[in-house]
């Protein structure tokens, strides 16, 4: 198991905030929204540095996606910011027509996503963003892993053409990846080779992998670790290589197990290579309020959670 | 091409009318009622009102804009767009058919000249408008955008962020103009959700709020030369457009019942009979 040391830790969300600064500081069509949430989006710096460059739309997400949408018509690169939540599921009708639908270089980027998003509750730890991203066609799914990864991500999506959704945490985790990395859009990342089972993981479940990968190697397992972070498109040549070289795949993702990264790779491996699969995610189900590590634990979403269903994958071999 | 006398103008409305009606008889579907309700506008603007380039880019950047926020009405705005230039006229005969780039509602999907956002699902459009405007202030554009949106839409939560968020950050290149014609699909605005008193409403968030008689050409270009000297003042503008749906075709005027249905062939003869084709059929 190739060894992954960590020096500090940052929430993704400030990966963001730095991101968007270096791609506003690259391109000026870049321009940067938010409903109210502008701490929490950590987009303070962008503000200071470009403040003819950022609209504050007040507590008003549809109105935020759609005037991104027309800020495209005149050349414009919007970045929308506030919680994933308010970020989908609130807004879905306007991301259809006016963004995917009408093809808008709009870049929505989604803070708090998922169960670490902690105390606030369910209301706010929306489980089912990425399968509602994913099934608008055209939409490409991003959800990094790290705050080096995440930065790298913003920069890259502000040069790429086309919607875009960007998918990120509020609790400080690990920082592993690389700080000089060029992130490619759609291209798997081998966080580890191996030849026992094949471990996709996303977001914040990198880690919890690379944690779980740790543990397999002292049993003797030993298994081969990809980080996917970008969900759409989804790296099928990574994916199905690697299936067909250990002949069972574990899924992780801090998400509903319907619509998330899981159901894609066992939707491309059904049609390709039917291979045994576990899935670790959550059950369908909502969240609760608790510390990021306490919902993590209950909601199975841990690298013991990892390591257990490695275990139970490689017996159906 | 523009139309620069009222009289070409009123001719040009009457074309695009017929169209509207042939349209919608040969698929057998669309929405007449509120498309030749709001003809006068659309002839006005694309005909006379609007700087604008039918070779189409879909920046605009240096030109005038509109944005159609109602959708449904898309037959009136592809025959407006057709014999502005954008397209063909012979094209408008694959309204709402298999592989036609006039789609039901309009899409940039199809990749038409001069629809520059899908529209359909209702409430959007005037937020769309607004991020156009703010994009040309920001490009330090002095070109202006234009919007259109149905009073029954009004009813759609959006619309009312977006009213709240242009006065309050002084969007002043931009006039939307609300079709207020009191039908929707169930019946009179007045019995399905009274929309009250629009001028208060628009006013208290901020606008600078006119009135139009939107089937009186004469009226309509006036309002809006009117509403274009009221722009760049600190507020965006608002014109509350009285309309009659189904306007020009007797049996329909007034009526919701037309909001979305498509006449039989003896009604298609008795509409044609009282618009008079200038422009030529398609």
């Amino acid at each position: 198991m190739k060894k992954y040391t960590y020096t500090e830790s940052k929430d993704t969300r400030s990966g963001f905030g730095a991101g968007l600064l270096e791609a506003g500081r690259k391109n000026k069509e870049v321009v940067a929204l938010c409903a109210d949430l502008v701490g929490s989006l950590k987009m303070a710096d962008f503000i200071k540095e470009f403040p003819d460059r950022f609209i504050q739309v007040g507590i008003a997400e549809a109105n935020m996606i759609c005037m991104a949408a027309g800020l495209t018509i005149g050349g414009k690169i919007p970045f929308t910011g506030t919680f994933a939540n308010f970020s989908t599921g609130r807004v879905y009708d306007q991301i259809r027509q006016s963004v995917a639908y009408s093809n808008k270089n709009v870049k929505i980027c989604a803070s708090h996503a998922g169960l670490t998003l902690g105390e606030d509750g369910a209301t706010h730890q929306i489980l089912e963003d990425i399968g509602l991203m994913k099934m608008l066609p055209g939409m490409t799914v991003i959800n990094p892993c790290d705050y080096n990864q995440t930065k790298a991500a913003t920069i890259a999506i502000a040069e790429f053409e086309g919607p875009v959704y960007l998918r990120f945490g509020r609790p400080v985790v690990p920082v592993f990846t690389s700080p000089d990395q060029k992130f490619e859009i759609g291209k798997a990342w081998m966080v580890n080779e191996g030849a026992d089972v094949s471990i996709f993981a996303t977001g914040h479940m990198v880690w919890q992998a690379i944690l779980a990968g740790e543990k397999l190697a002292e049993e003797g397992i030993d298994a081969e670790i990809i980080n996917i972070h970008t969900i759409k498109p989804l790296d099928e040549k990574a994916v199905l290589k690697s299936a067909k070289k250990t002949g069972c795949v574990v899924t992780c993702e801090e998400h509903n197990r319907y619509g998330g990264l899981g159901e894609s790779i066992a939707q491309l491996l059904s049609t390709n290579t039917p291979t045994p699969m576990e899935f670790v995610a959550v059950n369908d189900t909502f969240g609760e309020s608790g510390t990021p590590e306490q919902l993590m634990k209950k909601y199975g979403l841990d690298s013991s959670n990892i390591v257990d269903a490695v275990k139970k994958v490689m017996k159906r071999k | 091409m523009i139309l620069e006398n009222n009289f070409d103008l009123k001719r040009m409305a009457s074309q695009v009318r017929r169209d509207i009606v042939r349209m919608v008889y040969e698929c057998q579907s669309g929405h007449p009622g509120g498309s030749l309700g709001c003809t006068d506008y659309l002839v006005a603007l694309y005909f006379k009102i609007m700087k604008h380039d039918p070779s189409f880019n879909m920046d605009g950047i240096g030109e005038d804009l509109f944005f159609l926020s109602n959708g449904h009405i898309s037959p009136v705005f592809y025959s407006v767009l057709a014999h502005s230039g954008y397209y063909d006229k012979s094209e408008l005969k694959t309204f709402r058919k298999l592989n036609s780039r006039l789609q039901g509602h309009p899409t940039t999907h199809e990749h038409l000249p001069g629809i520059r956002i899908a529209s359909g699902s209702l409430g959007q459009g005037m937020s769309v408008a607004i991020g156009a405007a703010l994009a040309k202030k920001m490009n330090k554009d002095q070109s202006l955008v234009f919007s259109l949106h149905g009073d029954g839409e009004l009813q759609e939560g959006q619309n009312w962020e977006a009213a709240m968020f242009a006065p309050f950050n002084k969007v002043d290149n931009l006039i939307s103009t609300i079709d207020v014609n009191g039908q929707q699909i169930d019946g009179p605005t007045d019995k399905v959700l009274g929309l009250l008193d629009l001028h208060e409403k628009f006013s208290a968030f901020g606008w600078d709020v006119m009135h139009a008689d939107g089937n009186d050409m004469d009226g309509i270009v006036a309002a809006l030369e009117e509403a274009k000297t009221r722009t760049g003042k600190g507020k965006p503008v608002m014109i509350l457009m009285k309309t009659e749906m189904g306007k020009g075709v007797d049996y329909m005027e007034g009526s919701h019942k037309w909001h979305g249905t498509a006449p039989n062939e003896q009604q298609l003869v008795q509409a044609l009979n009282q618009l008079e084709e200038t422009y030529g059929d398609y």
